[in-house]
């Protein structure tokens, strides 16, 4: 019989190895591996590791579970003996100690996992609708003169959100509409924060915020009346709701989703005051500056406008038409003279001939003309005794008295 | 323009200011004007940015509360 046990086909392990099959088989399974497993907290312990220690169990069944410092620093919740929650993670084995549990990376509260199946289910419709369309968001002005918040009076939100206004842009003015953002009456008083924020001070820009709370304290931002109001509000709105991690339904519909209520504040200022004190600066540069460069044209152009003078000035222009007038007498002697020579020549030609018929020429030979009244006498009738005559000789002419015309 | 310009600088808000000062900014910037109305624009642009700077430095966060159709002041930390 002991013989038959070296010839034995069963399968060998060491505890190691077969710890460790186990092990790779649990951490191989889909169906172990990011869960959510659901039950009450006992044997809680709390380590100076600062790694958390329980045991989840039900009517039925216990399981170990262990939460690693850097996640358990990520929990919000005051855990406590006792408390129904949701663990998520991993099924795995401790293999020193051949124990089998869930390495948790996250803790709710028992319910808040039907919030969040409530919270899609919400989303999808709202989604659908159209109400979350990248298209329906509108700009954000960069420097509002009016900013509306709604918000609780109290809450750090309000405080962190005045500072960092404060800080960026004191300019602007800021009328708050408060309401609560927590409890069954929260959406109902946000939406009429909202509503009035709008109808009444019609500010440029509403910051719709909140600080950080467990899913449910953020719930009222789910909430559909609310998100109906902030996509109907005439004024874009910025959402600053919770923490970074946490996104509400008031998120998806705003124009803008900042993490923090103080993000909200600074994108609700994208100039800052220092922004626009540089913007002074560089205007006062250009003013300067055109200024400069008018002078500096105004400055060319009168100089352009001397050297014109210069040029046109009566001197130049005496200098200029007196050189004109010498070419031109110079240009216009030359013609004449030779007008002159052909003009001489025909003259003496024409001297000549008036010349032979002229009487004058007669007379040279000796005749004589005799006028009476400066008419030429040709005729012995035309005279009477006792009329005065003229007679001209080749020299000159005298008088004569006419007798014995008989 | 011509209406805001008669305005004495010490009268305006800071936007009225600014968007004064832009266009007289732009206006120069054109060199189109004559040079006299141009000098009256930089000095009146220098008011303006003198004015603008002031009430930058002296700006205070103005908070009010608004109740039903009621605005009133805020009292911080209350």
């Amino acid at each position: 019989m002991e013989q038959m046990a070296l010839f034995d086909a069963s399968p060998r392990w060491t505890v190691t190895t077969l710890t460790r099959h186990l092990r790779q088989l649990l951490e191989a399974d889909p169906d172990l591996q990011g869960i959510w497993v659901e039950g009450e907290i006992s044997n809680l312990s709390r380590p100076a590791s600062g790694h958390v220690y329980f045991t989840l169990k039900d009517a039925g069944a216990s399981l170990r579970c262990v939460m690693w410092k850097t996640e358990a620093a990520r929990v919000r919740l005051a855990l406590q003996e006792g408390m129904a929650i949701e663990v998520h993670g991993s099924l795995g084995i401790y293999e020193v100690a051949g124990q089998y549990q869930l390495y948790a990376d996250s803790i709710r509260p028992l319910g808040e996992g039907a919030l969040f199946q409530e919270f899609l289910r919400l989303k999808a419709l709202l989604e659908a609708e159209g109400l979350f369309d990248p298209a329906r968001k509108r700009a954000i002005p960069a420097v509002p003169k009016r900013i509306g918040i709604v918000t609780s009076p109290t809450g750090a939100a309000l405080r962190d959100i005045l500072n960092t206004l404060r800080r960026r842009m004191p300019l602007a003015d800021v009328v708050l509409a408060s309401s609560p953002v927590q409890g069954a009456e929260a959406p109902l008083k946000l939406v009429e924060a909202l509503r009035s924020l709008n109808r009444v001070v019609r500010p440029e820009v509403i910051l719709l915020a909140r600080g950080g709370g467990s899913i449910e304290d953020l719930w009222a931002f789910n909430d559909e009346r609310l998100v109906r109001a902030v996509c109907e509000s005439q004024a874009p709105v910025i959402t600053g709701v919770g923490h970074e991690t946490d996104f509400t339904l008031a998120d998806f519909a705003a124009d803008l989703r900042a993490p923090t209520p103080t993000a909200a504040a600074e994108l609700a200022t994208a100039i800052t005051v220092l922004e626009l004190q540089q913007g002074l600066v560089e205007r006062s540069q250009i003013l300067t500056g055109s200024m400069e460069a008018l002078f500096e044209r105004n400055r060319t152009m009168l100089e352009g406008l001397q050297s014109g003078l210069r040029l046109s000035s009566p001197q130049r222009r005496v200098q200029t038409e007196r050189q004109r007038v010498d070419e031109m007498s110079r240009r216009g002697n030359a013609a004449q003279v030779h007008r002159l020579e052909l003009a001489g020549a025909h003259l003496v030609g024409l001297e000549n001939r008036l010349m032979a018929l002229s009487p004058l020429a007669v007379l040279k030979r000796g005749y004589a003309v005799v006028t009476k009244n400066k008419r030429v006498i040709a005729r012995k009738s035309q005279v009477q005794d006792g009329d005065a005559l003229r007679v001209r000789l080749q020299d000159g002419d005298f008088g004569a008295r006419v007798t014995g015309k008989g | 323009m011509a209406k805001s310009e008669t305005k004495p600088v010490e009268s305006l808000k800071y936007e009225e200011a600014f968007a004064e000062l832009e266009k007289i900014v732009a206006t120069l910037e054109s060199g189109e004007r004559p040079l006299d109305e141009s000098m009256r624009l930089f000095e009146r642009g220098q008011a303006l940015t003198k004015r603008c700077s002031e009430l930058l430095d002296k700006a205070e966060l103005k908070v009010k509360e608004l109740t039903g159709e009621e605005l009133t002041d805020f009292e911080e930390n209350q």
